[in-house]
């Protein structure tokens, strides 16, 4: 609370400062950078001495790229060596760099347990979620880039929009053919049928298929694993009903739809959450050739 | 949005050490598909010399035998067809759905299981008739 009121203060003084605007707030203002570099310049040093004093480091090779700073808008990787910790990951290892290294490394986190989906990254060749991968499990030095096939904003940060797109594509959400009577009345699913959806309810979006997919890689069109998945999720859903579920099938098998898979197995290899992918996949093509048979 | 960078070809064939088995599948059986398809060319272009008359054919037939390289060669054949035709049979049940947890393993399967046919059949190859 306190704090907030010397903040309102400071911001009342602030304006009247502003009028004003003396040698006065610049040297303040060269001060400040100043206490700042001395700062990081501390951090660098307490974390050199962290390493020395660690009984185990690991290195990490990290892509970098920024398109908008001179000098570094040609990709190179940086090294950085960091103290290890029984239990560390990628992810605390990028965040141990970025804090005590380079404060402007950039890259996505946030729940730091494999729930958000914002950090999947090329780990030592595969792609992986940082905040899942033991850095024990890897072998030194780790490489960490961004997820190929995407293109990269900045160092490990790529732009996510054409999954999204893929994603919203297929109608991500629960649409079924009728309401039950009663405005309360809950819409119950069989617990065999939710057994069946169940690991394709487990995508968090996270687009490590998507960037693993060597089809998705040649044909931008192509909605790809994770879509797919989704549709899946939707289309063997029982309670959406028979008039719903053709309309998905007529989604998932346009031209670069299912058909465009080539059973390599990529994504069902790299999926943080275990899904089957190329099993669900195999599974849409399946039902619509059955669902046109039918038409026949 | 700012300006993207497009990491070009790094991502692709590059990175063949880091495939994995079902990936591999593919490549195979793309590659051994497409020998199959140019084999059956020089095939029909061997068979058609049977208009020229027997004699020409089995001359032919004979000449083309007695090259070391044909040997070596129908050897190769011989391995690319048996493998497209497992993998082909590993894809069926991929299709059908079945097996698929164990598709790396119906993959190594394969190739083993070439690797064996491929080995026995040399002597029969290489000895020439
Ligand atoms: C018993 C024999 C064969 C079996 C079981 C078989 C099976 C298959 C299967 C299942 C595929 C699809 C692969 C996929 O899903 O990506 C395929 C692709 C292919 N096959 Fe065969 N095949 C056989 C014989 C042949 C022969 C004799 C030829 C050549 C004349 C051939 C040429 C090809 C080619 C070129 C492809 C790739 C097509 C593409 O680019 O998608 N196959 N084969
Ligand atoms: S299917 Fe798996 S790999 Fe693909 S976006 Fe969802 S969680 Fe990530
Ligand atoms: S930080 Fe949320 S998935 Fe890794």
């Amino acid at each position: 609370m306190s704090t907030q009121i010397e903040q309102e203060q400071a911001e009342e003084q602030a304006e009247a400062d502003a009028a004003a605007e003396t040698e006065e707030s610049h040297q303040e203002r060269r001060l400040s950078e100043k206490k700042a570099r001395a700062e990081a310049r501390e951090r660098e040093e307490q974390a050199r001495e962290e390493v020395r004093e660690a009984e185990d480091t690991v290195e990490i090779k990290v892509f970098r790229y920024d398109p908008e700073v001179e000098g570094k808008d040609e990709p190179r990787f940086d090294d950085f060596h960091v103290p290890f910790f029984k239990g560390m990951t990628v992810l605390d290892a990028l965040m141990y760099a970025r804090d005590h290294y380079d404060s402007s490394l950039t890259f996505r986190h946030s729940c730091r347990q494999a729930v958000c989906g914002s950090d999947a990254l090329f780990v030592n060749g595969q792609q992986r979620l940082g905040c899942k991968t033991q850095m024990a499990d890897l072998e030194g030095p780790v490489r960490i880039e961004p997820l190929p096939h995407q293109d990269v904003v900045k160092d490990l940060v790529v732009d996510m929009e054409h999954f999204y797109e893929q994603m919203h594509a297929v109608e991500p959400y629960f649409q079924p053919d009728e309401l039950p009577e009663g405005e309360l009345e809950e819409q119950r699913q069989s617990p065999e049928n939710r057994e069946k959806v169940k690991m394709s309810t487990r995508c968090i979006w996270c687009g490590a298929c998507m960037s693993s997919c060597n089809i998705a890689a040649g044909d931008n069109e192509y909605l790809g694993p994770a879509a797919i998945n989704k549709a899946y999720r939707f289309a063997m859903d029982e309670r959406e009903g028979e008039i719903k579920k053709e309309d998905r099938l007529e989604i998932i098998e346009q031209e670069h739809g299912v058909w465009r898979c080539q059973t390599q197995f990529s994504c069902t290899e790299v999926c943080p959450k275990d899904i089957p992918l190329t099993e669900h996949i195999q599974e849409l093509k399946r039902e619509a050739v059955k669902s046109n048979l039918k038409f026949w | 949005m700012s300006e993207t960078y497009d990491r070009g070809a790094v991502e692709d064939f590059g990175r063949w050490r880091e495939f994995k088995p079902g990936m591999w599948a593919w490549i195979f059986h793309k590659f051994t598909g497409w020998v199959l398809v140019g084999y059956l060319f020089t095939h029909i272009a061997v068979l058609s010399t049977a208009t020229g008359g027997d004699v020409l054919y089995t001359n032919t037939l004979q000449g083309l035998e007695e090259l070391l390289v044909v040997r070596v060669l129908e050897v190769g054949l011989l391995s690319v067809a048996v493998f497209h035709i497992l993998n082909g049979v590993r894809l069926l049940f991929v299709d059908l759905g079945f097996g698929l947890e164990n598709q790396d393993k119906s993959f190594y399967a394969s190739l083993v299981v070439t690797a064996a046919i491929v080995v026995a059949s040399v002597p029969t190859f290489l000895s020439g008739v």
